[in-house]
């Protein structure tokens, strides 16, 4: 299994990614989606990257349902800030996280739920003191969002990830 | 009615993406600075591709997926190319 | 228009998912000119490139799934390829901005990591 399929969250994305492309599940795609899969895998293995380790299902599933109530939910806020539907006055700004996720793709994944929910952008991550710069829209107490991150996200992609 | 539906439905959802790229585009002319220009490029882009995604839509033909993919790709390498040149005056290090 | 016969509510719900998620766009683009500073700005375009995009795509996904009679769920390849590449190419931009900005020794910056 291993020789065959170093990769295989990486195999499985790029045969559903080829069978999409191709619109189709005749012969030919499918050949073409599992030469894909079988082949790309040893370029990734010449490169030396390293694996993908996933755990906990339940975890990636609560998570997901989550992310995407979160992503509909500021996505409301955020446009009614443009709208400028606002009672009390607005400030936006930065704030530092200390994180303790080291792993880089649970890194990677923080990123794009952290940029995929408008109102909170990630700037800067610096990987020797694992301090988080994020940039808010809607800024009221610092320490609500330092949690929101850390207990939301940050402790859920440790359990996946690590 | 079916017909009428879609067609005006369509139409004003064109017209919403229109209005976006024209927001975008008077970013990328009133700056004020080279960053604001490059966010309003990226969002013409990103209402470009979606323009793409809705006419295939309104013309029923498929041809258009590798439209909007094209351009979707294009943005990207667009936008990270000129934020890295902001970043440090070369594309390339 | 297209000579293709679709049931009512499917038209219903392909023109209610593109408009929504065209309007949420445009909001983007309406934020985009509208807010101040462009650290507030770098927030707007989000709203397209998260449930907008994925609105106007599901619209695509609904309208072929129906036409052809068989799911058609190509649209999602936008989808993911966006989700990915739009949090690069923001965080580049906004570590761009941030950088310009400290060298510029502008005020209010946040200080390195």
């Amino acid at each position: 299994m291993r020789r065959i399929l170093p990769y295989p969250v990486l195999s499985l994305g790029l045969f559903v990614a080829s069978i999409l492309l191709s619109a189709s599940v005749a012969p030919p795609s499918l050949v073409l989606a599992v030469l894909l899969a079988l082949l790309a895998p040893i370029i990734m293995l010449a490169l030396g990257v390293d694996r993908v380790r996933l755990k906990a299902p339940k975890a990636m599933a609560r998570l997901a349902i989550d992310v995407a109530g979160d992503i509909v939910r500021s996505n409301w806020a955020v446009s009614q800030i443009i709208l400028g539907r606002r009672r009390h006055e607005r400030t936006s700004g930065f704030i530092h996280i200390p994180l303790d996720l080291r792993d880089r793709y649970g890194l990677a994944v923080l990123a794009i739920i952290v940029t995929s929910t408008p109102g909170t952008l990630w700037v800067e991550y610096e990987s020797a003191t694992g301090r988080l710069l994020l940039h808010v829209l809607d800024l009221v107490d610092e320490e609500t969002w330092v949690r929101l991150i850390k207990d939301r996200y940050e402790r859920r992609l440790m359990e996946i990830f690590e | 009615m079916t017909a009428a539906v879609l067609t005006w439905g369509l139409g004003l959802a064109q017209l919403m993406l229109i209005c976006a790229m024209g927001l975008a585009a008077w970013r990328i002319i009133h700056g004020p600075r080279a960053q604001d220009r490059v966010l309003g490029m990226d969002t013409l882009f990103l209402n470009g591709m979606l323009l793409v995604v809705v006419f295939g839509i309104r013309t029923n033909s498929q041809l258009y997926f590798e439209a909007a993919l094209v351009i979707g790709m294009l943005g990207f390498a667009a936008t990270v190319a000129l934020a890295k040149f902001l970043m440090r005056g070369e594309v390339i290090e | 228009m297209t000579e293709a016969q679709i049931p009512a509510w499917a038209a219903f719900v392909v023109v209610g998912l593109a408009v929504a998620g065209s309007a949420l766009s445009l909001l983007g683009a309406v934020g985009l000119t509208r807010l101040k500073t462009f650290y507030e700005r770098v927030h707007a375009p989000t709203l397209g490139a998260t449930l907008g995009m994925a609105l106007v795509l599901a619209a695509s996904v609904v309208w072929f799934t129906v036409v052809e009679g068989r799911f058609m769920p190509r649209e999602i390849l936008i989808g993911l390829f966006l989700t990915v590449t739009t949090p690069v190419t923001l965080i580049l931009l906004a570590r761009a901005a941030l950088f310009r900005d400290r060298t510029e020794k502008a005020k209010d910056m946040p200080d390195k990591g």
